[in-house]
C-alpha cells in the first residue's frame, strides 16, 4: 500500500448508545476525541435498540464499534448486538469495544462473547485512541 | 482478529449482486478508500446499474435535510420501493477527521435493511469527492436500490458538483433565510429542480416562499426573452425543441420544455408536506422523461465522468513518471539556474506521450 492510499484510508467508528440511558456525555466526549484524532466517526443518537446498532455498524461498513452503556443492561444488549453483527458476517473484523460501569464479574463474559476490551471509568482518551489505532481491523483495503 | 479477507474483486461483485448488505457497505468503503481493484469493481457494476432515480437534496446546515430524507425514505418504504442513502458531512481540514451525524435523524427507518443509509465524510482530494459519490451511487442501484438520495449541504463548488449528478435536485431553505440578495448567492437557483422551504410552521416561511417565486418568476421572464428570438431565428436549440413535442404539460406562451421549479411548504419533523414533495419528485421525473432530458442530462454527465477520470489519471501518470525520473527538483533546479523554463520543462516531460499518441492516431 503506497503512503498515498493510506492517508486516504480512515479509520471508521460507530459510537453507539443503546437501550434505555439517557447519558450520553461521555458518548459525546468520546466521539468528539476521536474525530480529533482523525478518525471518522458515526453517532448513533440515544436510545437505540440493538438491530438499529447493528444495521449502522454493517451499513457503515465501520472498523470499530464503541459501545457505551451505563444502565447495567450490558448483559443483555451487549449479546444481541454481536449476535447481529453475525448474522451479517460482520462479526470478525469489527472491533466491538464496550464503555462504561461494566461490574469485574461480567468483563470474562463479554470478552468471550466477542467484546475486544472494556473501558470502565477513569480510562483515558489516549489509552482509547492508541488502542483503537493498534487494533483497528487491517482490512484488504 | 482476522482480516475480512478472501474478498476477491468478482466475489464482492457477486456477494453485492446477490443482495448481500456486508458486500454493499465494503464495495462503498473500497470506492471511498480508492483501495486496489476498486475500479474493477465499478466497471463490473456499471453494467448492472443505471435503473435507479437519483435525487439529491442539499441546503444550509440545520435546514432539516436528514430530516426530510428519512420521511422520504420512509414514504418510498410505504409505496414498495427501496432506498439507498448517502450523507456527505463536512471533514475537519485539520485532523481529517469528522463526525457524521445525519444517521441520528433516520429514526423512520431504523432497523429496515431496505433503507441502506450510508454515511461520507468530504475528504481527499478535490473533485475526489464526486467521483466517489458518483461510484457509491452506481453500487446502489447496482444493488437494487429503486431510489438513491445524495445528501449533502450545498456549500461550494465541490458539493454543487456532486449534487448536480442527481436526476432531481431539490434545495432545502428555511424560513426567514436572510433577505432576497442571500438567494442569489452561491448558485442554488440554478441546479435546483424544485425548491422546499421546510420548517413552514415557522415564522417567515410565507414571506421565504414569496420570495423565491418571484425570484424564479424574474428567472423565467429572462429566459422566455431568448426563447422568443430562438423561435425567430428557428435553428437554435434544435434538440429542445424537439423534446418540447413530447411534453403534454407544455403551455402556450411559455417555453414549450421549460420547467418550472415548484417550491414547496414542508414541514419535516411532523411529515408535513413530504407528500407534496415526492410528488413534485415524480412529477419531475417524469418531465425528464417525456422531455427526453433524462437522457440528455445522462449524456452530459457521463462525459463530465470520463473527463474527470481521464484528468485523474493523466496526472496520476506523469506524477509516477516524474518520481520515476528523480522527481521534479532536478528540473527546478534547471529552471533556477535559468538553464530552463517551465513551459520547456513541461514540453520536455510530454514530447514522448505526445508523439506516442500521433503515432497511434496515423496508424
Amino acid at each position: 500500500m503506497s503512503a498515498d492510499q493510506q492517508t486516504e484510508a480512515s479509520i471508521r467508528c460507530l459510537v453507539a448508545k443503546v437501550g434505555l440511558d439517557g447519558h450520553d456525555r461521555g458518548a459525546h466526549v468520546i466521539s468528539r476525541a476521536f474525530r480529533d484524532a482523525g478518525f471518522e466517526v458515526i453517532y448513533s443518537g440515544l436510545h437505540r435498540a440493538p438491530e438499529e446498532v447493528v444495521q449502522a455498524a454493517v451499513q457503515e461498513d465501520v472498523d470499530v464499534l464503541g459501545i457505551s452503556i451505563l444502565s447495567g443492561a450490558h448483559n443483555t444488549l451487549v449479546p444481541r448486538i454481536l449476535e447481529g453483527l453475525e448474522d451479517y458476517d460482520a462479526l470478525d473484523d469489527t472491533l466491538v469495544l464496550v464503555g462504561g460501569i461494566v461490574p469485574d464479574d461480567d468483563k470474562d463474559e463479554l470478552r468471550e462473547l466477542g467484546v475486544a476490551e472494556i473501558f470502565g471509568p477513569g480510562a483515558s482518551m489516549d489509552e482509547m485512541i492508541d488502542y483503537v489505532r493498534e487494533h483497528a481491523p487491517e482490512r484488504d483495503r | 482478529m482476522s482480516d475480512g479477507g478472501g474478498d476477491t474483486t468478482t466475489d464482492l461483485v457477486e456477494e453485492l449482486l446477490a443482495g448481500k448488505h456486508r458486500a454493499l457497505a465494503r464495495v462503498i468503503s473500497k470506492i471511498e478508500d480508492r483501495s486496489p481493484g476498486y475500479r474493477e469493481i465499478v466497471s463490473e457494476l456499471h453494467r448492472h446499474a443505471g435503473s435507479a432515480d437519483v435525487i439529491g437534496v442539499t441546503g444550509s446546515p440545520g435546514a432539516g435535510k436528514s430530516t426530510l430524507v428519512d420521511k422520504v425514505a420512509a414514504a418510498y418504504r410505504d409505496r414498495g420501493e427501496t432506498v439507498g442513502v448517502i450523507a456527505i458531512d463536512p471533514s475537519s481540514p485539520f485532523t481529517g477527521g469528522a463526525v457524521l451525524g445525519d444517521r441520528i435523524r433516520m429514526a423512520s427507518n431504523a432497523g429496515d435493511m431496505d433503507v441502506f443509509f450510508r454515511s461520507m465524510s468530504a475528504r481527499g482530494s478535490l473533485g475526489g469527492l464526486s467521483t466517489a459519490t458518483t461510484d457509491a451511487v452506481t453500487a446502489l442501484d447496482a444493488f437494487g436500490k429503486d431510489k438513491v438520495i445524495i445528501e449533502t449541504v450545498g456549500a461550494g463548488q465541490n458539493e454543487i458538483d456532486i449534487v448536480r449528478t442527481a436526476d432531481t435536485v431539490a434545495v432545502l431553505v428555511p424560513p426567514d433565510s436572510g433577505d432576497d440578495v442571500q438567494m442569489l448567492k452561491a448558485g442554488i437557483l440554478e441546479i435546483a429542480d424544485l425548491f422546499a422551504v421546510n420548517k413552514a410552521d415557522l415564522d417567515g416561511a410565507d414571506r421565504t416562499v414569496q420570495q423565491l417565486t418571484e425570484m424564479l418568476h424574474y428567472g423565467e421572464r429572462q429566459k422566455n426573452g431568448p426563447a422568443d428570438r430562438t423561435d425567430r431565428a428557428g435553428e437554435d436549440d434544435a434538440t429542445s425543441e424537439e423534446g418540447a413535442g413530447a411534453d403534454p404539460t407544455s403551455e402556450e406562451g411559455e417555453e414549450a420544455d421549460a420547467w418550472e421549479p415548484p417550491v414547496i411548504e414542508t414541514v419535516a419533523n411532523s411529515g408535513e408536506g413530504v407528500d407534496a414533495f415526492l410528488t413534485a419528485i415524480d412529477d419531475h421525473l417524469r418531465y425528464l422523461d417525456e422531455s427526453g432530458k433524462r437522457e440528455a442530462r445522462q449524456r452530459s454527465r457521463y462525459a463530465a465522468e470520463i473527463r474527470t477520470l481521464l484528468r485523474e489519471d493523466v496526472n496520476e501518470m506523469l506524477e509516477r513518471e516524474l518520481e520515476a525520473s528523480d522527481g521534479i527538483d532536478g528540473y527546478v533546479d534547471e529552471v533556477l539556474r535559468r538553464e530552463s523554463d517551465p513551459y520547456a520543462v513541461t514540453e520536455e516531460i510530454l514530447a514522448p506521450l505526445r508523439d506516442c499518441l500521433r503515432e497511434r492516431r496515423e496508424q
